[in-house]
């Protein structure tokens, strides 16, 4: 019995320039400057104990996303980097989708993909951070989840250790199959792309499926199916009037512990 | 405002921890009875725990009229399926209308599950909340440089998770009474999860909310080698040590240590910004902070919008020399 693994992956804006995507003071609008996608981060974790699993005790690992058509690179990444399957979700009718919408999604995906045994997911996308989705795609198939783990030991083929990270601690779990868990940086440490893993990746197929392959209707997903909207927006305004300290490097440093001192600060 | 309330109460999911009522849950009742007062509905709090019947007076001080509190052994420890369980089932019969929790670790979990099974929209780590004229809640969060409201106009509760810190604690008015409505708790929790443990340390280090002082490193440290002079700094001023997001993404620092929307809520007397951008996302975090200082190297970094002293400097080299110049200050005195 080959234990069932599906890593669900977001293609996020490049953290590195999503600073670049801004609000336009003048049209109230977002500015998208073409920030390129990435593989969100702790997607990286999801994804790397699932290698380890299938390393350890073998495993069959399916890689789902949500996307537009450029996110199939990350999915082939996934592929490179071990994974057997890979499944786009992309459909223009998914666009605009809010956590509830996207986990929505997400779930059908999964119920579309069929047998599973254990599910992972990043903490939180670095774009919507609101580390809703693992949690309600668990709601939504009717299985437990379990965020923020740290640590993941095998007790038996049905059965999970799962620490949870706590304020100044944990939780120590013990989890039945099927289940959902969202990954942290501490989990592990996720390992490079190699050559190899290219080159085989190259073969294997990515599916694609839209909104009939899932057998939803337009109002069931996206910006339709998604409870909450965006009703205002405004820019930022400078708070604090800035006195720059000049001089030479030595004399900023020298002027700046005086100005704390005087201040009563250090 | 004249109209008389149509709708639900405004609903607080309490967290204790032993046996005591989280800052964040008093904070969201003393925001939860503004908001109230501008719907004309009462503010009611759910507690789940073991012991707690001495506990719940603070929720009434801080503006609570009326507390549900399961109390029972198999609620001691928070569990995913029974509390997301009993919450859902009684916000089925009650139809709050607006429904906070706190960001802490187990409301990050809590929050999602409860709004799942109400299909309703939940808003994470807001950082203001509102009634606008439609007695529609707006939840205002940093997005983009700028601040977004995201409202959730069908659907009931409107929820949103906030951090602790956001709002300030009410004033206690130790006199207020509210009434106490006992829950049930379920007689079989399911077997999926068990806690085996729960372990709660000290920490070792100054505690980011409660620091005098903030010192808080970003990317533009640049390595590991300049992280390490930002905590020599941090340690040097007896200051707790925060950062950026992109830092916890190179690893250097836990997720625990990083300040703003989605991490932790500062009020030092005095903030240290270096090697950072000054993303709202990370300020909005400082916003209690009474004196603010930046470096940064480009003197264009929005930082220097937010701060009351910039310097233009490269940190690598600036950040060894202020040590040298506390160090000398010191000695003079
Ligand atoms: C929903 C959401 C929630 C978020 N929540 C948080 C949060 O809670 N906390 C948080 O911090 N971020 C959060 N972020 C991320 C946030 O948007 C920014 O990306 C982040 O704060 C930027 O970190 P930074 O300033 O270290 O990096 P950057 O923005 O890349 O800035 C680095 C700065 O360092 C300067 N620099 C480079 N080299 C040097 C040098 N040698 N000397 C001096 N200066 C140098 C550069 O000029 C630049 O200004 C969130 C993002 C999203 C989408
Ligand atoms: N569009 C998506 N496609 C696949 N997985 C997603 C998507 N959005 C979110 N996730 C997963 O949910 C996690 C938490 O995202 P979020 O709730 O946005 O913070 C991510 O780390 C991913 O594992």
């Amino acid at each position: 019995m080959t234990l069932q693994i599906i890593v669900c992956v977001k293609a996020v804006p490049d953290p590195a320039q999503a600073g670049r995507i801004r609000i336009d003071p003048a049209t109230r609008t977002l500015t998208r400057a073409d920030v390129p996608l990435a593989f969100n981060p702790l997607d990286r974790n999801a994804l790397e104990a699932a290698l380890q699993i299938k390393e350890k005790s073998g495993a069959r690992i399916t890689v789902l996303s949500m996307g537009p058509s450029g996110a199939e690179s990350i999915v082939r990444e996934c592929l490179s980097l071990g994974a057997d399957h890979g499944i786009l979700l992309s459909d223009r009718a998914f666009a605009g989708a809010d956590a509830y919408a996207t986990s929505f999604t997400l779930a059908r995906g999964i119920e579309n993909i069929g047998k599973y045994d254990l599910i992972l997911c990043g903490m939180a996308s670095s774009d919507g951070a609101t580390e809703w989705v693992g949690p309600q795609i668990a709601s939504f198939l009717g299985i437990p989840a379990a965020t923020q783990v740290e640590e993941l030991t095998q007790a038996d083929s049905q059965t999970l250790i799962v620490r949870s990270g706590m304020e100044n601690g944990y939780r120590l779990m013990e989890i039945k199959l099927p289940a959902l868990l969202t990954a942290t940086r501490k989990l592990n440490r996720p390992r490079a792309l190699s050559f190899s893993g290219i080159i085989k990746a190259r073969k294997k197929q990515i599916v694609q499926w839209g909104l009939q392959d899932l057998g939803l209707a337009e109002d069931q997903v996206g910006q339709a199916a998604s409870p909450t909207v965006v009703s205002a927006m405004t820019t930022r305004t400078a708070r604090r009037q800035v006195e720059f300290i000049e001089g030479s490097i030595e004399e900023k440093a020298e002027i700046l512990v005086q100005r704390l001192a005087q201040a009563g600060l250090i | 405002m004249t109209t008389k309330a149509n709708c639900g109460p405004v609903w607080v999911v309490a967290e204790q921890v032993d046996g005591r009522i989280q800052n964040v849950s008093l904070q969201l009742v003393g925001k939860a009875r503004q908001l109230a007062d501008e719907l004309d509905v009462p503010v009611e709090v759910v507690l789940l725990g073991q012991g707690m019947k001495d506990v719940v007076e603070p929720l009434f001080a801080a503006g609570a009229d009326r507390v549900y509190l399961g109390d029972d052994p198999v609620l001691n420890w928070y569990h995913a399926e029974t509390y997301t369980e009993m919450i859902v089932s009684l916000a089925l019969k009650i139809q709050p209308e607006i429904l906070l929790i706190g960001s802490t670790c187990t409301g990050r979990e809590l929050a999602p599950l409860v709004a799942a099974r109400l299909a309703t929209g939940l808003t994470a780590h807001c950082i203001d909340l509102k009634i606008n004229d439609q007695r529609i809640l707006e939840q205002w969060i940093p997005a983009y440089g700028g601040l977004i409201s995201i409202i959730c106009p069908q659907k009931r509760p409107q929820m949103a998770t906030v951090a602790s810190g956001v709002f300030p604690l009410p004033d206690m008015d130790e006199s207020r009474r509210g009434e106490l409505v006992m829950l049930k708790a379920p007689e079989a929790v399911s077997g999926r999860i068990r806690t085996l443990e729960v372990v709660r340390r000290e920490p070792e280090t100054v505690a980011l909310e409660s620091a005098s002082i903030v010192v808080a490193g970003g990317i533009g440290a640049g390595d590991e080698d300049g992280w390490r002079q930002i905590s020599d700094l941090a340690r040097i001023l007896n200051a707790a040590l925060g950062c950026t997001r992109p830092v916890v993404d190179a690893g250097w620092a836990g997720h625990e240590t990083m300040i703003g929307q989605s991490g932790k809520m500062v009020s030092p007397e005095l903030y240290l910004g270096i090697g950072l951008s000054g993303d709202l996302q990370h300020l909005i975090g400082v916003a209690g902070a009474r004196v603010m200082a930046a470096v940064n190297k480009d003197a264009r970094a929005p930082v220097f919008e937010q701060v009351d002293y910039g310097i233009v400097a490269d940190c690598r080299e600036f950040v060894p020399l202020l040590i040298e110049k506390i160090r000398a200050y010191r000695q003079s005195r």
